[in-house]
């Protein structure tokens, strides 16, 4: 392999890249506002100059090859005083908003302005006034005063989302960015934008002045919107998400979501229509009870049955975990008639990241067993031995049947028991005997298979009435480190409920069996030790980018 | 051990204590005839100097809006975590306010942190130190009892323009 020297230190690279990306690769950072590895090369910023031997003048990094024998210093005096002078330049027009600005504390501008700035100014002349709040598209606000001009935005809805909505016009320092005329920028990946930009001139408008950036935890997880899975952090303030940002996975998601995911799949867990404890059906209506009340009942109700009455329905929303201990609590009372919805809506696909299965684990339910085997039956047999009768107990984890076809709501209501574990409330608990509280995939550990085969993890970012985030590991804020019962930003309410595995352990004991497990980790060494295409991996060995299943291709949609 | 021994051990008259007792006695009779410091509170009150620093407050232009932008750097700065700032939007020109702003007095410390590092001197040490409440809910200070006129505050603005 061929080297080069950067700052003494020798370091060797792949032939076609350029300066930047090989001294990144060995660790070391230069500077760069409109530099981003997946997207082209603008060289617009002039931030990322560094002095290199035997060039007449400084070179931007960002476009320069790195070439055998090359040497590069990115701290030597003439690179910082460029440097400085280009940080002054950007510096001149860009507004002190940082007491209002979003960005502020993962702005690049701020960071090099505190590494590079003078801390004062030489401009003594009025800074340019541009607008403040353009609406650009259904989930941006743009603040063109902020703006830097470096192009990311554009270059990204051109090459990444493949839709050409943005452009600059005017020239000097009256540039700005718009969309094209009669376009809106309105394309499924808009927020990606806000992510990218280096300041503070592109804000989501759904997490706009909601918090500081250091005021909330992040935690890794994995978007559920659809069965991509994209790779992604969960921001978290006095127990509530306040926004989701993507996180870098080459063979996932790259450093992209859409926005679909983004915004909407993390409402459902901080919502009035949470279910808050178990509910037991009395006179005709649901009415709160203790958990350990429910299971008794439930169990006492199941024994009531035969097993070829009782239908079992999984959920490609729930963890391979959940799955696989509903699987296991199926075995244990002999029943076979076992399935799970798709949820796939045709068409609603592209060959960016966006999957028309629109959840995140279907692959995983029906490798950890959720399927029906020879002489059971699968859900439209369920369906129709509902109708026909046959069927008189239905167990539902995770997932809203009822929603699925009219049909399927008045087989519900035909049923003599329904029990249903869900996160909030719909068409099927309304229908229920039953219904337990079940975790979002906020509040609890597990893992997902995505369309690809590979399972990947996710973690508590929400804390549950049983979970403590100190003493179960959970990422923290100073809020939550140092908060007590009596601080108002401390008592974000925990909703009363428990993954589904965790419900379906203490239901089986009712029951004389022998699950007894403690830990979602214990569920999947299980699983890796049962079957063949989890064989051999476990919580480490996923990590946080994910692990390849060993399956055949044929498999995979 | 060697016996330490004093540098000077005291004489005869140095042990019967009577010139120190005399001294004493001394400054008591001519503090007699000082004018008295002691205020016969709560009857009298202390009206402390600009410099004093009592319960942090915030301050209210006199069109009524408040200067705070609710940026958090005062609740970030602060070594107790007393404050608590949430922001919203507005139509204003600055754009941002505090929905809510609460400062928990029980946590606060007077350090005044967060009047130092303010970006807009929208939060100010006040001269009240009078702090009485029966609950720890009392005890957390909402806008409606932090935002202060700004007549109120001259003379502080005018400390902190100076020695700031």
């Amino acid at each position: 392999m061929p080297t080069l020297t950067v700052d003494g230190k020798q370091i060797e690279f792949k032939q076609g890249e350029t300066v930047i990306e090989a001294a990144r690769n060995a660790g070391i950072d230069i500077p760069h506002f409109c530099w981003h590895p997946s997207l082209s090369i603008s060289g617009n910023c002039r931030v990322c100059l560094v002095e290199i031997e035997k060039m007449p003048k400084l070179a931007i990094s960002c476009s320069t090859y790195a070439a055998e024998g090359m040497v590069v210093y990115t701290q030597s005096e003439k690179t910082l005083q460029a440097r400085n002078a280009v940080m002054e330049f950007i510096l001149v027009n860009h507004p002190l908003d940082c007491p209002i600005c979003d960005e502020a504390g993962e702005c690049k501008l701020q960071e090099y302005a505190y590494a590079h700035g003078k801390g004062e100014s030489r401009f003594e002349e009025i800074k340019n006034r541009k607008e403040k709040r353009v609406q650009l598209g259904p989930h941006i606000k743009f603040d063109a005063e902020r703006c830097i001009s470096c192009s990311l935005c554009i270059r990204f809805s051109d090459e990444i989302a493949r839709k050409n909505q943005l452009t600059f016009i005017k020239r000097g320092d009256k540039v700005t960015i718009t969309t094209f005329p009669g376009e809106s920028f309105d394309n499924s990946y808009t927020l990606n934008t806000v992510d990218i930009c280096p300041v503070g001139a592109l804000t989501n408008q759904d997490f706009r002045f909601k918090s500081r950036v250091w005021e909330m935890s992040k935690t890794n997880s994995v978007c559920v919107g659809c069965s991509r899975g994209c790779n992604t952090e969960v921001w978290v303030r006095n127990n509530q998400i306040l926004r989701l940002t993507p996180r870098h996975n080459k063979d996932v998601n790259n450093y992209w979501m859409c926005d679909n995911g983004r915004l909407n799949t993390f409402k459902t867990v901080n919502t009035s229509n949470r279910i808050d404890g178990a509910f037991i059906r009395k006179e005709g209506m649901l009415q709160k009870a203790s958990l350990e009340k429910a299971v008794l009942f439930a169990a006492k109700s199941l024994k009531e049955f035969k097993s070829g009455e009782i239908a079992f329905i999984g959920s490609a929303y729930a963890t391979c975990e959940d799955n696989y201990a509903l699987v296991k609590f199926a075995k244990m009372l002999s029943v076979t008639n076992l399935a799970f919805a798709n949820h796939i809506i045709p068409g609603d696909q592209d060959d960016i990241l966006i999957r028309e299965d629109k959840t995140p684990n279907s692959l995983g339910a029906e490798l950890v067993g959720i399927k029906s085997g020879p002489g059971s039956l699968n859900l439209e047999g369920i369906l129709k031995g509902i109708r026909e009768g046959k069927i008189k107990a239905l167990y539902v984890m995770e997932d809203d049947p009822a929603s699925l076809s009219d049909e399927f709501e008045e087989a519900l209501g035909k049923l003599d028991l329904l029990i249903v574990h869900d996160t909030n409330q719909n068409r099927s608990t309304t229908l229920a005997d039953i219904v337990f509280p079940a975790s979002t995939f906020a509040e609890k550990n597990g893992t997902f298979v995505n369309f690809q085969g590979r399972v990947q993890r996710i973690l508590p970012s929400v804390a549950t009435a049983e979970m403590d985030r100190a003493l179960d590991g959970m990422e923290m804020s100073r809020w939550d480190k140092f908060g007590t019962e009596f601080d108002r930003w401390n008592q974000g309410h925990k909703y009363d409920a428990k993954p589904s595995w965790k419900i379906l352990t203490m239901l089986s004991l009712q029951l004389g069996s022998k699950m007894k497990y403690e830990m979602a980790e214990e569920i999947f060494s299980e699983i890796a030790n049962s079957i063949d295409a989890f064989k051999g991996l476990d919580y480490d060995k996923i990590g946080e980018l994910g692990a390849q299943l060993k399956i055949k291709q044929t498999i995979l949609k | 051990m060697p016996v330490q021994k004093r540098k000077k051990d005291l004489n005869i008259f140095g042990k019967l204590y009577i010139p120190e007792i005399v001294k004493g006695m001394a400054l008591t009779l001519k503090s007699m005839f000082r004018p008295n410091v002691t205020l016969l509170y709560p009857e009298v009150r202390f009206d402390p100097p600009a410099s004093y620093r009592g319960r942090p407050v915030l301050v209210q232009e006199p069109n009524g809006t408040g200067r705070c932008v609710a940026c958090g750097l005062c609740a970030r700065v602060c070594p107790a975590l007393a404050i608590e700032v949430q922001a919203a939007e507005t139509e204003l020109e600055k754009e941002r306010y505090p929905q809510k702003f609460e400062i928990n007095m029980l946590r606060c410390i007077f350090c005044g942190f967060c009047e130092e590092v303010c970006p807009e001197e929208a939060i100010v040490m006040s001269k009240d130190y009078e702090l009485v409440f029966a609950n720890r809910n009392d005890a957390i200070y909402g806008k409606d009892k932090l935002l202060v006129p700004i007549d109120n505050l001259r003379a502080r603005l005018e400390f902190l323009r100076k020695f700031k």
